[in-house]
């Protein structure tokens, strides 16, 4: 009997189905890898594994769980717990105030009756048992070879040690069976990741079944026992580890059935006419940093840049504009912009449609027509009229440019001073492009913009792209996390790994390169004979 | 600890300029600090638990008052009836204390304005029920309490019949308030003890990560409302032992300053919106209420005016409220912007 088994797991969240018809097990000391691209719908599975709260609001799943053959149904975090379930998170979930020992036993501290205790009789209000919490976390770090005073705060630790803490605490649980690892080698350097598998292997000497995600195929090649990928939502291949190639997993993993035709004609750039350059390029934006990277973009371009969440391409155009804390130089043409300035990025006509379209695109509260001018109106004083002493704003001039543009773009409405807020996600996109395009920039930066867009609005939004790019000539760089819209439409893709630049490839490339790159490595790098 | 050193400072000018013997000082700071240190006191525990500065012991306050109200209408005196007030006013207190916590669960992340509007809002409820319903709706005993029209509770109560019932307790003729920091001493004791248990541990750690501590299955909310549970409880009994050391009460004036001063004592003391120890509170007590002595005669002598030094008071009061604030985010910002820094660096 499997220790934990998967049955026909669905879950949607609101009518997107994220999940549909999972099914695998894990037996005692395996390690199992679990592979898939962002939003391959690994993190939901690991949430509904470990009960996370977001499962529950939203609906909750459907489908069967198991665990040693008895019916498994988490409601909470605690009830993971209670079956034997642990998971170390992408993140750190250690409280950096606390000890080693605090965070080891956290919520699961020794006590010792107290008067307190004894009179409420309730284990809450009994001391703590400080001298036994420390030789039980003591024990636990010895297991994994870890020599550190268990007293240290975690604050001031490097962050390897975090992460073997964080193991430490899952493996101090007496009854420890299934340990789920969400890419916990992401924030390692190699020689700590190499270590860190090392222990991985180790657990699974104990008899502890181990679930591994991670985007290092790498890493799934040398320690997993079996893998699982997952694409889309469903499950794509089970398999013995030793029978896949690291290539055959790339391909797997980005793969795409439906044919995706190019919307765009190959198109003849000048490799000296450059129109942005990026020098030593970092960008501090939490959770998706870049990393001094170096880019030329060529005039009338379309530079794709694609990735997994959190390796920094979101970061990029962020940090062009200046709305996240930047060093390095950013050349337009010849012309050098000042890095952490919005309004010279604006000035020097670059505009951008944030990926985050509610919170920083639109003026949700305003009508369509205001959102349209706004920037413009903002940055090149234009749609103004004198009053006197006074510019105000010329009402008729913004209304019928707006209705131009409703007209151009096809963007569905009432009418122009509709306010933003009701329009489709679609056509909240449309607007933020009408409002680019107002602006009549050189250059136009792009991030996510057939996000939460259902698929035909999706092409339209692209096709208005291509159709800016081929009549203003304008350059456009388009941050997306779905690859195959990326290659419908860019010239060139750059993947971004780590906050960096991992390779820049063709959209005729093959999708071994594509996952290779997401991973890390270049596709001439990786040969199976290493491992 | 900048802000200390820097009211440390103004304090031991002002004591010079205002003239004043030590003893004379010495004294009224015995008595200051045992009327307001449970108060000052009933913040820490919020703080600790991550919900910043409580605002919201103004609750707490009203629900001693309620206890005063409720025995000086009844007619009980001394020391019983001071014991019988915190009898009335704990249950309401954990109502009150309840009804904050839930609130404040639901602004997370905003609980200073929200339990300063709180106060507020409560402040209107406890002057319908004690202006309007009081000797009308609710019927009182002892005529003595409502205005000569018969409805609505006097400006000001007398409660002489409680006076010092706990600070004299024991000890009859001791003329400082030696029960009162007995009771101060255990109190403090009370919450190292609580902070030492599990659920000591589970505020400290909600404290520091909401979001961690709910991983580790953690319910935070619920700890959260108990923090909030025991500090109105600490303020009703703080209210008290201020009104039993006081022997007057202003019925509708004397719990609207209560979350004001205790902020400004436990922040002149050095605590944060997050970092608290005992040291805090009674240092932040011993400098606010001695700037409260010294800076009217410092200010008759320095300007000719004891208005110059009661408005500067007044300005410190609030003024240190805003400088530490600002002082905390101004920091947070910096760890957040050093630690990205570090990251990049690393790699």
């Amino acid at each position: 009997m499997a220790l934990l088994e998967i049955k026909n797991i669905c879950k949607k969240y609101g009518e997107n189905q994220v999940l549909e018809d999972i099914s695998f097990k894990i037996d005692q000391g395996e390690i199992l890898g679990l592979l898939g691209e962002n939003g391959a719908g690994k993190s939901t599975l690991m949430n509904i594994l470990f009960g996370m709260p977001v499962i529950h609001n939203t609906g909750g799943y459907e489908g069967e769980i198991s665990v040693d053959g008895q019916n498994y149904k988490p409601k909470n975090p605690t009830d993971a717990m209670k079956f034997g379930i642990g998971m170390v998170h992408q993140e750190f979930m250690l409280i950096p105030g606390f000890s080693i020992t605090e965070n080891i036993k956290l919520n699961r501290e020794n006590t010792k009756s107290s008067l307190t205790g004894k009179l409420t009789k309730s284990n809450k209000l009994n001391r703590l048992d400080t001298k036994s919490m420390k030789s039980d976390a003591d024990e636990a770090l010895k297991k994994l070879d870890l020599k550190i005073d268990s007293l240290l705060q975690v604050e001031n630790l490097p962050v390897g040690y975090k992460q073997f803490i964080e193991i430490a605490r899952e493996i101090d649980k007496t009854n420890l069976k299934i340990l789920i690892l969400d890419e916990p080698t992401a924030v390692l350097t190699e020689s700590e990741a190499r270590d860190f598998l090392e222990i991985i292997k180790t657990l699974a000497d104990f008899n502890i079944a181990v679930l591994f995600i991670t985007h290092r195929l790498e890493e799934i090649k040398s320690i997993t026992d079996n893998i699982v990928i997952i694409r889309d939502g469903k499950l794509i291949e089970t398999a013995k580890t030793a029978d896949v190639s690291i290539k055959d997993m790339a391909k797997l993993m980005v793969g795409r059935d439906i044919s995706t035709s190019r919307l765009r004609k190959n198109k003849q750039l000048d490799d000296k006419d450059i129109i942005l350059e990026l020098d030593s390029f970092s960008v501090n934006m939490p959770g998706e940093q870049v990393k001094s990277i170096n880019l030329k973009v060529r005039k009338g371009e379309i530079l794709g840049i694609g990735g997994l969440a959190g390796q920094g391409k979101v970061g990029i155009a962020n940090g062009i504009m200046g709305l996240y804390p930047t060093t390095g130089k950013i050349y337009k043409g010849t012309n050098r912009i000042p890095v952490n300035n919005p309004r010279a990025a604006l000035m020097d006509s670059i505009a951008f449609l944030s990926e985050d379209r509610k919170g920083v695109g639109l003026l949700l509260d305003n009508s369509i027509d205001l959102n349209i001018a706004y920037t413009s109106l903002e940055i090149k004083n234009e749609f103004l009229k004198k009053v006197g002493f006074f510019n105000v704003i010329d009402g008729n001039k913004v209304k019928s440019h707006a209705d131009k543009m409703i007209e151009d773009l096809d963007i569905r409405c009432t009418s122009s001073k509709q306010n933003t807020r009701f329009l489709s996600g679609g056509n909240q996109q449309k607007v933020c492009i009408a409002r680019a395009l107002t602006l009549k920039p050189d250059l136009l930066l792009v991030s996510e913009p057939t996000r939460g867009i259902d698929i035909g609005a999706k092409n339209l939004v692209l096709e208005t792209l291509i159709k800016l790019n081929e009549e203003y000539n304008t350059t456009i760089i388009i941050t997306s996390s779905e690859l195959a819209e990326l290659k419908q439409v860019s010239d060139r893709i750059a993947i971004i790994t780590e906050g960096s630049i991992t390779s820049i490839l063709t959209p005729e490339d093959s999708d071994e390169k594509y996952g290779l790159a997401m991973s890390g490595k270049k596709y001439e790098e990786v040969t199976d004979d290493e491992y | 600890m900048l802000v200390p050193i820097f009211f440390i400072i103004l304090s031991i000018v002002g004591f010079y300029f205002s003239g004043l013997t030590g003893d004379f000082v010495f004294q009224q700071m015995i008595l200051r600090l045992a009327r307001n240190l449970v108060l000052v006191m009933s913040l820490m525990i919020p703080i600790i638990s991550g919900m910043g500065l409580n605002f919201g012991i103004v609750l707490g306050a009203m629900a001693g008052q309620i206890g005063i109200i409720v025995i000086m209408n009844n007619g009980y005196t001394g020391f019983n009836g001071f014991l019988i007030a915190v009898l009335v006013a704990t249950p309401i207190a954990i109502i009150l204390g309840y009804l904050v916590g839930k609130i404040l669960n639901k602004a997370k992340g905003k609980e200073m304005i929200t339990s300063m509007i709180l106060g507020f809002f409560a402040n209107g409820i406890y002057q319908l029920i004690f202006i309007i319903f009081a000797g009308t709706l609710i019927p009182f005993k002892n005529k003595d309490l409502l205005r000569s029209s018969g409805d609505g509770l006097r400006n000001t109560i007398d409660l002489i019949s409680i006076k010092s019932s706990l600070d004299n307790l024991l000890f009859p003729n001791s003329p400082y308030p030696i029960m009162t920091f007995v009771v101060i001493i255990l109190l403090f004791v009370g919450i190292y003890l609580i902070l030492k248990t599990k659920v000591g541990q589970e505020m400290r750690a909600v404290g520091q990560s909401m979001h961690i501590a709910s991983v580790s299955g953690i319910d935070v909310d619920k700890t959260r409302i108990i923090a909030i549970i025991i500090s109105t409880v600490l303020a009703a009994w703080g209210q008290l032992i201020y009104l039993q050391n006081m022997g007057t009460f202003n019925t509708y004036n004397n719990h609207e300053q209560v979350g004001l001063f205790a902020v400004a004592s436990i922040l002149i003391g050095g605590a944060s919106v997050n970092k608290v120890s005992w040291k805090e509170v009674v240092l932040g007590t011993f400098l606010f209420h001695l700037l409260f002595i010294v800076s009217p005669l410092a200010g008759q002598n320095i300007a000719g005016d004891a208005q110059i030094g009661e408005y500067f008071r007044v300005f410190i009061a609030y003024g240190v409220i805003g400088v530490a604030l600002i002082l905390h985010s101004w920091e947070e910002n910096k760890k957040k912007s050093l630690n990205l820094n570090f990251d990049l660096n690393n790699s």
